[in-house]
């Protein structure tokens, strides 16, 4: 069994997740506090990939970043990146898919702390930043995990949206879904079933530790 | 002396009414404020602190403007140096009771100094969930301190404590409010507490 995809579907969840976790918390904490019209237009948009067939969302993307025309052209031209049927085509595509995994649970939490736990940070005289990290961030711990790891198991189940940009390159973009769906393709149902069998054991530990560390903290990720 | 001449909306159950306070504290002063629910004094408290903004109005301590809406002054909450005790405490959950004092100030003979104060010294290492009511209020107030404020606004700051706590810690107290120097405003809905500790009153109606 080549244990590529496996190991490139694994990379492919480790750098999403990091990178939603840097561009993730801010956005939920500026997303928790207050509502404007602006605000929840934003919401509704990242919010979009969870109600949007991936097809839909990797085809738009093709476009966005087609070498030939447009933002992808630019970004060939002026900086030789390429996103389309790349790596960082497929991490890109994974961070708009699973951006609302990272950010709705974030934001939810925020919003149930009570408003006076971070007024009393200000009045100690410690900044806005200072007051996320010590006070907000460390007090909705439960929800945090259950963002990364949703996040995480997400991103190894992705199929469509990464078929879509990054195509079925082998060492490049063909992560262990698509290698899954290429198995049956060629009629190879043991290989199939190895890697499904590999992808399923993995969600399942990280979602099973999801439920169990959640238990002791009285909060359910379904909750 | 802080003066303050403020107006601002106030949502009711039965409409709007509208805070308005014209008043001047003197320096080291240590008022009681007392009135009905609902009559605007946490709200008093937090406009003075910054945080909440009134409509109308000026702020002035000590001669600087903290704020003014004509000329649209507001200076941030964190630079106005209030000691701010708020009624349900907002203690951090995850932080030690030194901890809480620790994210105040880096000044440890202080930090001792208010252990001792609100007789915390033997549970500094508890977490909030762990202190009864009144172990969770002295430690909101001990916090409060833990900046050496020169105002300090306490909102029912002694309702979880027992008639002996509440004497001790208040003559306590006294004494380290005028160390510091701070005006004070107490909330309290009770007219007949504090009276020896509270020079002047303000009522809300």
């Amino acid at each position: 069994m080549d244990l590529t995809p496996i190991w490139l579907t694994l990379k492919l969840a480790g750098i999403t997740t990091l990178l939603l976790l840097i561009i993730g918390l801010p956005f939920a904490w500026w997303l928790s506090r207050g509502r404007s019209f602006f605000k929840i237009m934003i919401e509704a948009i990242i919010t979009m990939p969870l109600v949007l067939p991936p097809s839909v969302l990797g085809f738009y993307l093709l476009l966005a970043f087609s070498p030939q025309h447009g933002v992808g052209k630019w970004l060939q031209e002026v900086f030789n990146v390429q996103f389309v049927f790349s790596f960082q085509g497929l991490v890109l595509a994974s961070v708009i898919y699973s951006v609302p995994f990272m950010v709705g649970p974030v934001k939810s939490a925020l919003q149930q702390l009570p408003p006076a736990l971070a007024e009393a940070s200000y009045t100690l005289g410690k900044t806005e930043w200072q007051t996320f990290r010590y006070v907000l961030l460390p007090n909705i711990k439960p929800s945090l995990l259950t963002a990364t790891v949703l996040t995480f198991a997400h991103t190894l189940g992705e199929f469509g949206v990464v078929l879509m940009i990054g195509g079925n390159i082998p060492g490049i973009t063909r992560v262990a879904s698509i290698a899954v769906y290429d198995s049956v393709e060629r009629q190879d149902y043991a290989m199939a079933n190895n890697y499904s069998l590999v992808l399923f054991s993995i969600t399942f530990v990280l979602v099973i530790a999801v439920f169990v560390f959640n238990k002791y903290q009285a909060k359910s990720p379904l909750g | 002396m802080i003066s303050i001449a403020i107006e601002k909306k106030l949502k009711a159950y039965d409409g709007q009414q509208i805070l308005r306070v014209d008043r001047q504290f003197a320096a080291g002063s240590i008022t009681k404020i007392y009135g009905p629910s609902g009559a605007g004094k946490t709200t008093f408290l937090k406009i003075i602190a910054g945080l909440i903004a009134p409509e109308k109005g000026t702020i002035i301590n000590d001669g600087v403007t903290w704020f003014n809406a004509e000329s649209k002054v507001n200076m941030p909450v964190q630079k106005r140096n209030t000691g701010f005790v708020f009624q349900q405490y907002a203690l951090f959950p995850n932080m030690t009771v030194k901890q809480q004092l620790e994210y105040a100030t880096a000044d440890e003979s202080w930090i001792k100094r208010l252990l001792l104060l609100g007789k915390l010294d033997t549970l500094q290492e508890h977490k909030p969930e762990y202190l009864s009511g009144g172990q969770q209020q002295r430690l909101a107030i001990l916090r409060a301190l833990a900046t050496k404020p020169k105002l300090l606004l306490m909102d029912e700051p002694f309702s979880a404590l027992d008639m002996k706590m509440k004497t001790e810690l208040t003559a306590e107290l006294k004494i380290v409010l005028k160390e510091l120097g701070a005006t004070t405003l107490i909330v309290s809905h009770n007219p007949q507490e504090l009276d020896g500790l509270t020079s002047e009153v303000m009522m809300f109606e």
